[in-house]
């Protein structure tokens, strides 16, 4: 017998949650590439809120407004400079209600 | 702009950073904390257990008004297998007593509570603001930050980087390295409200005691993995966390497994009916004591989850923080009182008063633990916990089989699937590990 599968859905999970998104400064910006790296792949099924995702040019993209900060793109990807990470601006970001 | 020059900046209103400001505030230091969420706490993600020794140490009647849920009086280790669970209960009336031990907490509201106290000690906690670069003068020295706000440096005689885990800003200024995917863990979570009758009921609690559940097994699809189930008052944290290396290696999404946990023929009647209001990921330092970073430099220190003090062991992690964010403190309030200035030399007393206790004490204590887990998880969180669930159901089990040989049954498993070698090996890993 196996567990019984049911479909994930992030966005149902993070629809829970408050944020206060700065608009036009998003705080994670992914370089420009030709194909990603094993690390930069695994970020679409890694990242805790689904923000990266393969373009249909085989390239990945992100959309942090449901970012909870929790760095793990930082730790698998600045180094090698995939991407750039800063905090968002004072105030601005998750706001854990319950943390 | 704020034209003045303080005695302390601390960056971060957590544990450690909450910890520091209050005591040097208390002790009569000009403080300015800065913290980067909305509220203190906004930013802050913990499963979350508190243990009151740590924090009687620097609010002494904290239980007068601290925002506490249930004081622990009952811990469940498990080793879960796809439709099992086995493992030790211990539960005892002793835990009922006038100053318990270990309460459950929800961050957001006990950091708010904190702050408050940090605040009536004298320090300035200022919000929204985040830091964006220490400033260093001619030699090099860190004397002060700044910030997104308008105007320029906040100058201070030392700087406690309470920044958390990913520890951004001193990562940056070169202060320590980049943490590495295999020493820190993925942690997600959700709340899980419940009426407070319904939590008492599932977990045989009554007033105000609680219960925990901690579980390693395939839950963790044999990556190096804890799921946790913590009662809050009218909330179970319900949630899961692995390694980062073990989560890149094999694609998996964190909130794949939280579901696959919450779906646990085990887990799944415990939240029955609740209503999921957040869902929070944190990161979760795990290198132990070989991943701790300079402490201390000319003009700052280090503390907390941004200097890896963390027990993955024992998952304790704010203790260690709030005692290393206090210790900091009476150092720079030590250094202070003679008047000497916030030098590397003179900051090492951080690191010595912060070597003979508990925190590194235990972290050094368990300094193998974590390359150990790193390079075996696949069996000790799925190959073993198969072999204790099978063991324990052919050991229950009646169906006409001699016992003798459920008994050579149970052992071929165990040496079929780990060799005679790979058992002794792994028991004698374990035991140095843990010693």
């Amino acid at each position: 017998m196996t567990i019984a599968v049911t479909k994930s859905r992030v966005e149902d999970k993070l629809y829970q949650n408050r944020y206060l998104v700065d608009p036009g400064r998003p705080h994670i910006k992914v370089r420009p590439h030709e194909r990603p790296s094993a690390n930069l792949l695994a970020l679409t099924h890694v990242c805790p809120a689904k923000c990266y995702e393969l373009n249909d040019k085989g390239q990945v993209e992100i959309t942090p407004d449901g970012c909870m900060e929790c760095g793990t793109c930082r730790i698998l990807c600045e180094t090698s400079g995939e991407i750039a990470w800063d905090y968002p601006r004072g105030g601005f970001g998750v706001l854990f209600k319950f943390g | 702009m704020i034209e003045e020059k303080f005695d302390a900046i601390v960056i971060g209103a957590g544990m450690s950073g909450n910890a520091a400001a209050y005591t040097m505030a208390s002790h009569g230091l000009k403080v300015l904390q800065l913290e980067r969420g909305e509220y203190p706490g906004s930013k802050n993600v913990q499963g979350a257990i508190m243990y009151a020794n740590m924090l009687e140490k620097i609010i002494p009647d904290f239980r007068d008004d601290a925002p506490l849920e249930r004081h622990l009086i009952e811990q469940r280790l498990w080793v879960m297998d796809d439709t099992s669970h086995t493992g030790i209960h211990y539960r005892s009336d002793d835990f009922n007593e006038a100053k318990p031990n270990r309460y459950t907490i929800i961050r957001a509201q006990f950091d708010k509570w904190f702050s408050r106290k940090v605040r009536e000690a004298g320090a300035t906690v200022l919000c929204e603001t985040t830091v964006t670069e220490l400033v260093r003068d001619a030699k090099g020295k860190v004397v002060g930050v700044r910030t997104d706000r308008a105007g320029g440096a906040i100058f201070a005689d030392v700087v406690v980087l309470a920044e958390g885990v990913s520890g951004l800003l001193g990562t940056r200024a070169g202060l320590r390295k980049m943490l590495k995917p295999e020493a820190v863990a993925l942690a997600v979570k959700e709340m899980h409200f419940l009426p407070e009758e319904v939590v008492e009921q599932r977990f045989g609690l009554k007033g105000d005691e609680g219960c925990v559940i901690e579980a390693v097994g395939t839950t963790s699809r044999g990556m190096a993995g804890l799921g946790f189930l913590y009662t809050n008052k009218e909330s179970i944290s319900l949630g899961i966390g692995c390694l980062v290396s073990d989560f890149a290696a094999v694609m998996e999404s964190p909130y794949v497994l939280l579901d696959a946990l919450k779906n646990h023929p085990s887990i799944r009647p415990l939240i029955a009916g609740s209503e999921v209001k957040e869902y929070a990921a944190h990161l979760i330092p795990e290198g132990g004591y070989k991943a701790i970073p300079q402490l201390f430099g000319d003009g700052w220190v280090v503390v907390g989850d941004a200097a890896q003090l963390n027990n993955a062991v024992h998952r304790e992690g704010s203790n260690l923080a709030m005692t290393s964010g206090r210790i900091a403190a009476e150092a720079i309030v030590k250094v202070k009182s003679r008047n000497g200035p916030m030098t590397k030399r003179n900051l090492a007393l951080y690191k010595a008063m912060l070597d003979k206790s508990f925190v590194v004490k235990d972290l050094r204590k368990y300094k193998d633990m974590p390359a150990l887990l790193h390079t075996n998880s696949c069996n000790f969180f799925t190959t073993y916990p198969r072999l204790m669930s099978q063991a324990a159901q052919n050991f229950m089990r009646v169906d006409g089989t001699p016992k003798i040989e459920k008994e050579k049954a149970t052992t071929a498993a165990f040496i079929k699937a780990r060799s005679r070698w790979g058992l002794v090996s792994d028991a004698v890993r374990l035991a140095f590990a843990w010693r």
